[in-house]
């Protein structure tokens, strides 16, 4: 092993350096690092929350592999991301291209489109529920006066799950926004030299835009992945897991583990795996996106 | 898209150009005007719900707008629920977690951008690293130590944790940071001026719209924060609003006009904030997304 000694200054700029962000150092000590370990040895137990964690092994791995609402919940959690995650950077991505036109009412676009991203999700999926009611609901009485079918979203297993990946669909404007800074940043030159070659729009937003874009995208995919398979506020407040487990997320599930049924030992198995999965699921975009991710951005 | 694009190419090129462009334009134009119209219908409906009486929620199909607002409603929807009790712990907990994240980011995010030291940008990425970390990873343990510590039913495992920086604000504040010319802190330096000198006197007064954004997307993330008090928070006396809100849900009915008038007293601060403050969440977008 290779040993570097400090220099006595680099070492004063050390302490320095940590000195400014000890408290991060702390927090991330108690807050995140303790409590991942912790999650860790409690998933090896069967354990209340009161009394002391008894050591059973494997045992709460082995018993969710057999838990048929366990594979649902992960089976839902999978469905809902790859829905609304795609959806979402599509919707994001034409808002932002839409936004980045010569339009002088740009501003009242941008603050509409923008500010249901920064509303609560608890109230937003109040909301919702007032929103997608088959008899009460506006959504429904739209779609009734345009011939379509009237859908009881939030009451059939069917459509449960669609229901929140619209909801999802709020956060859009935040990912636009992004997207947008990413359009501006985008040097005009290389527009001008395709229309010089005589691409048009479609080929301009295949050959220019969307190369240059990709690092956003790419950002985007992993932290709208990462979020989308913790997806669970909407299911609490809206359908409580029904209908027929339809919207039994994940995390909902692991809630109900954890917090219902007090198994902390089941609930923190599920929480390693979920962690095991977002890094696994990760990594294979990060490798992936080698082949379709332009590194040599202009910004 | 593509067949007019054809015959535009048999007229001259810059009027083609030009046509095109309007197009373009005016499709933007219309693109995006459906999609403001999507995102507010839900803003639309909860007000128009709210206003509704029990009688004319029942009727079908819905009206779209309220044939007798009933303004009442907000004052029967403040008293269903202990409205304000929940609203003051909403208050206390949000004008804490304000406190220390406006106290530590800063501080932190010094230290990563305005100071050289060996291994800084290997622990800045870990820093990054946390933001995937699925909550529940933590959550579970969180709550079995703060029980330990009998922090449970109490607002500390909300509030405490904000005193330690949390990584996308430090992100944000950094980015700041790093835009303050070095010279700056240099001549303070030279000045005699030591590190914490430099950052609490010179460098941070100039950074005080930044501290501002922080300060304001702390206070919406409190103000928003569902899972937080429905796992800490077990003492009706204690809930914030988020919690308050399930409170009108009952087995079989919803009391769909109280629960609107209730979420348009939650939402509308938020509204507000965000209206007067536009350049600060858009300042914190740009930050957080290019550079």
């Amino acid at each position: 092993m290779r040993r570097r000694f400090l220099s006595p200054l680099e070492r004063r700029k050390l302490a320095l350096g940590l000195l400014f962000i000890s408290p991060w150092i702390v927090g991330f000590l108690a807050f995140t690092l303790y409590p991942i370990l912790y999650t860790l040895r409690i998933s090896f137990t069967r354990y209340s929350g009161f009394g002391e964690p008894v050591w059973i092994g494997l045992a709460n791995y082995r018993a969710l592999w057999s838990d048929t609402v366990f594979w649902q919940s992960l089976g839902n959690t999978l469905y809902y991301t790859a829905l609304a995650v795609p959806i979402g950077i599509v919707v994001a991505l034409a808002m932002a291209i839409a936004m980045n036109q010569p339009l002088k009412e740009i501003p009242f676009y941008r603050a509409a489109l923008y500010l249901p991203s920064v509303l609560p999700l608890f109230a937003v999926s109040f909301i919702f529920i007032a929103l997608l009611d088959p008899n009460r609901g506006i959504v429904n009485q739209l779609m009734v006066s345009l011939g379509l079918p009237n859908i009881n979203w939030f009451g059939d297993p069917r459509y449960a799950k669609l229901g929140l990946v619209l909801l999802a669909q709020l956060g859009a404007g935040n990912t636009a926004l992004v997207f947008l800074a990413g359009l501006k940043a985008i040097p005009k030159t290389l527009y001008e030299a395709a229309v010089l070659d005589g691409a048009g729009p479609l080929r301009r937003f295949w050959s220019v835009t969307l190369p240059l874009m990709t690092p956003v995208i790419l950002y985007s995919l992993i932290l709208g992945l990462s979020l989308g398979l913790q997806v669970f506020a909407q299911a609490y407040i809206i359908t409580n897991g029904g209908p027929a487990n339809a919207t039994n997320f994940y995390v909902f599930y692991l809630y109900n583990q954890a917090f219902r049924y007090s198994q902390m030992g089941v609930a923190s198995a599920m929480a390693w795996v979920l962690f095991v999965i977002t890094l696994v699921l990760a990594l294979l975009i990060f490798r992936t996106s080698k082949r379709w991710v332009n590194y040599e951005t202009v910004a | 898209m593509a067949a007019p694009a054809k015959t535009f190419r048999e007229v001259p090129a810059r009027r083609s150009r030009f046509k095109g462009k309007k197009l373009q334009v005016w499709v933007s134009r219309l693109l995006l005007l459906l999609f403001c119209a999507a995102f507010l219908l839900p803003l639309y409906w909860m007000i128009v719900t709210a206003l509704k009486s029990d009688q004319e929620l029942a009727l079908f199909p819905p009206t779209l707008f309220p044939l007798e607002p009933q303004w009442g409603n907000f004052r029967e929807a403040v008293t269903y629920i202990p409205f304000f009790r929940f609203l003051n712990n909403t208050l206390i907990v949000t004008a804490l977690t304000v406190v220390g994240a406006v106290i530590s980011n800063p501080l932190i995010a010094y230290g990563f951008a305005r100071l050289e030291w060996p291994g800084r940008d290997k622990v800045f990425l870990l820093v990054m690293a946390t933001v995937f970390i699925p909550f529940p990873v933590v959550i579970i343990a969180l709550f079995d130590i703060f029980a330990g510590l009998g922090w449970i039913n109490t607002f500390l495992p909300l509030v405490v944790p904000m005193f330690f920086g949390s990584a996308f604000w430090i992100f944000l504040m950094r980015q700041f940071l790093m835009q303050i010319p070095m010279e700056v802190s240099d001549a303070a330096r030279i000045d005699g001026a030591n590190e914490f000198q430099v950052f609490s006197q010179v460098v941070l007064p100039l950074t005080l719209p930044a501290v501002g954004v922080i300060g304001i997307f702390a206070a919406l993330h409190a103000w928003n924060d569902f899972i937080g008090p429905l796992i800490y928070l077990q003492d009706e006396s204690l809930y914030t609003l988020a919690i308050g809100l399930t409170f009108f849900r009952s087995q079989y009915d919803v009391q769909f006009n109280l629960l609107m008038a209730a979420s348009t007293l939650i939402v509308l601060p938020v509204v507000v904030i965000f209206l007067l403050f536009q350049r600060a969440f858009l300042e914190g977008i740009t930050l957080g997304s290019v550079k």
